[in-house]
């Protein structure tokens, strides 16, 4: 298998291993606050950065990520203006960073020509929701061509599919702690060491969870079974309270997170 | 290629938490649909329950109105709740409930698939719960209160546009929420494999029916089978057993609202182009960057901005051909078929009765047309009385 030439490897070296994931919707509430916040969240220890492409119709999200989409769409935010963002992010950073959308912005802007935008800005990683693996091969190729990697998804009902996706997956494995949605959860009930250990026995890429994780106790909790937290509408709420004044809360928050990762054993 | 294909179309463009439960849909179908007792009860309901089969009713005033093909209206409408919804509803509750499912969630648009879904959950003993864009459910009122007398729930749809779409998008986020005790009962030929061949094949019934009928009264095939597409499932039902008769034209009419040309519109084959979008790859209206537009139809049943993979195959294999009409002509049609043959069509069947008042005199006598009135139009008599300017509210 071609291994990618990317910056995700950096992302799981951190001293535990263990690395914490942020999302942003892109143009949320505005292109200079995207740009602001992505800082923020280097600056507070994120280890990668997960910059949503809004759609009108983002059937993963729950009401939070939906709404931010809503946002960015009616500030005239489009898969140029998230290039642009990211233009503007490597201007001054090198954080690893990937994409968050659906197949349809992508398919649309044509496969070669999206990828070849993300390589030039330094893209790593694409994850999409509605790609599952039976369908991955139309966008899987064109993205390693240019040397990003498309994030496999492991969900709670995968069962026996769980090796058959791990087996073929580059970059990192996202692992989808609950049924439904995403959005904040008090509770996570699925056995994600187990789905973790059955993944581990046919790969040793990096598996991250994500879906419904909001405190540090969660973070701490999910890192401890795999290999990073990944959070998205936590951190899109306080982008909904504070707006354009958000970028204080981020940092705060962001690494009240990475502490609470990083405070895992190996 | 992954599985259910049609041409290009088509696919399985899921999230991974459905994939499991998709693979097992197929399967349970693969496996009752062969089964002799699931067969003989479908039937059963079809029969003794849903009143099939429907008519094919000969028009004749409307055939010396027109002045050229023999029209056939086949009477979709005279099913039980009043549409072809019940035909597939029938089928896929049903297989829920060998499925060992307790409860079914659907999407609707003007309520004719609510209605028909809640019906059949009422009469299986299914839990029902249906979401519907909160526009449509004050477009269709009525509807939803008809859907809560049959003991289910209706979710109105405040995201999106609030229309069909977005009803759709929230019965995938419920289902991803909840699969295990839960079948999607999708109500057209779209959405992911194995949906659009389920769909099809419990449709497929009216050109069975269709086929039989014509021979009997004709002696031969009809020059062309004429019906409305949104998703497309009156209409794949009433194309699929003409399909290998290569003689009969398959013509399908879409939503054209206020025009092509127009930014109100549903025509999902005139203005619209490939995409990725509820499970399919298929053609959807969309702006330049791939986000989905809002569409506008005064039906609301054709109120969506994609068209099921089956169709879009057959539309670029060139066998069935695909006509915009408009709400206008719709309209025209509602009023026309309601003076001259005594029935009160829905007006997305209207849509289908407009383009065969404009081309049938292009057919010789010995000829015939047969048109699909896929429902019937209680349901859309106030929303045509508004159109009229006549202030009547239900």
């Amino acid at each position: 298998m071609k291994t990618l030439n990317n910056k995700l490897d950096k992302v799981f070296s951190t001293p535990n291993g263990k690395a914490f994931i942020c999302f942003l919707t892109a143009g949320d509430p505005a292109a200079d606050c995207t740009v602001e916040y992505i800082l923020e969240m280097e600056r507070a220890g994120a280890d990668l950065v997960e910059i949503g492409i809004p759609f009108s119709d983002p059937t993963a999200e729950g009401v939070v990520i939906q709404d931010a989409n809503i946002r960015a769409l009616k500030n005239g935010m489009t898969t140029d203006g998230a290039f642009e963002i990211v233009r503007r992010v490597r201007e001054k950073s090198q954080i690893p960073l990937a994409f968050m959308t659906y197949a349809n912005p992508v398919f649309h802007y044509g496969y070669d020509r999206f990828f070849t935008r993300c390589e030039e800005l330094g893209i790593d990683a694409i994850i999409i929701p509605d790609m599952p693996y039976e369908e991955k091969r139309e966008m899987e190729e064109p993205a390693n061509a240019h040397n990003v990697a498309l994030v496999s998804m492991i969900a709670p009902t995968s069962e026996d599919r769980i090796q058959t996706i791990a087996s073929e997956a580059k970059g990192f494995i996202y692992v989808v702690s609950s049924m439904g949605v995403t959005g904040v959860r008090s509770e996570i009930k699925t056995d994600l060491g187990a789905i973790v250990e059955s993944i581990r026995k046919v790969t040793d890429v990096p598996c991250a969870i994500g879906f419904g994780i909001s405190t540090p106790e969660q973070a701490k909790k999910m890192a401890a079974v795999s290999d990073g937290a990944i959070v998205g509408s936590a951190i899109v709420k306080l982008i909904a309270k504070y707006g354009e004044q958000a970028g204080p809360e981020i940092y705060k928050y962001v690494k009240s997170m990475k502490d609470a990762v990083g405070e895992c054993g190996r | 290629m992954s599985k259910g294909r049609y041409g290009i179309h088509g696919g399985q463009y899921v999230s991974e938490t459905l994939m499991n439960e998709l693979l097992h849909l197929e399967e349970s179908y693969e496996h009752y649909k062969n089964d002799p007792d699931f067969v003989r009860e479908l039937n059963d309901l079809l029969n003794e329950y849903a009143g099939r089969p429907s008519l094919l009713y000969y028009a004749e005033k409307m055939t010396k109105d027109l002045g050229g093909a023999k029209i056939y209206l086949k009477r979709e409408d005279l099913n039980h709740t009043g549409s072809h919804k019940i035909n597939n509803v029938l089928g896929q509750v049903l297989l829920a409930k060998k499925m060992g499912k307790t409860r079914i969630i659907a999407e609707t648009g003007a309520g004719q698939h609510g209605v028909a879904t809640a019906t059949a959950a009422a009469l299986l003993g299914m839990e029902c719960e249906i979401y519907m864009g909160k526009e449509d459910t004050e477009r269709q009122a009525l509807n939803v209160y008809r859907m809560e007398l049959l003991g289910a729930k209706v979710h109105p749809v405040t995201t999106g546009t609030q229309t069909l779409k977005d009803a759709v998008n929230e019965c995938m986020r419920e289902w991803t929420n909840r699969v295990n005790d839960t079948l999607y009962v999708l109500g057209s030929v779209m959405g992911p494999h194995p949906f659009p061949m389920i769909v099809r094949d419990f449709q497929s019934v009216i050109s069975r029916e269709a086929r039989q009928q014509i021979l009997e009264k004709e002696g031969k095939l009809p020059a062309a089978v004429v019906a409305c597409v949104g998703g497309g499932s009156n209409s794949m039902g009433m194309f699929w057993n003409f399909i290998e008769d290569k003689e009969v034209e398959l013509i399908g009419c879409e939503a054209a609202g206020k025009g092509v040309d127009t930014a109100e519109t549903a025509a999902t084959i005139a203005t619209g182009s490939l995409g990725i979008f509820h499970g399919m790859k298929s053609y959807f209206c969309q702006d330049e960057y791939g986000q989905i537009a809002p569409v506008y139809s005064i039906s609301a049943g054709l109120d969506y901005p994609g068209i099921g993979p089956e169709h879009a195959n057959l539309h670029d294999t060139g066998r069935a051909q695909y006509v915009p009409v408009t709400d206008d002509e719709a309209v025209d049609a509602f009023e026309y078929i309601a003076r001259t043959e005594g029935i009160i069509c829905a007006v997305e069947s209207a849509h289908a009765v407009a383009h065969v008042r404009k081309i049938a005199k292009n057919y010789s006598p010995d000829q015939s047309i047969i048109i699909c009135l896929s429902g019937r139009g209680d349901k859309d008599v106030a929303a045509i009385a508004r159109y009229r300017g006549v202030d009547l509210h239900e």
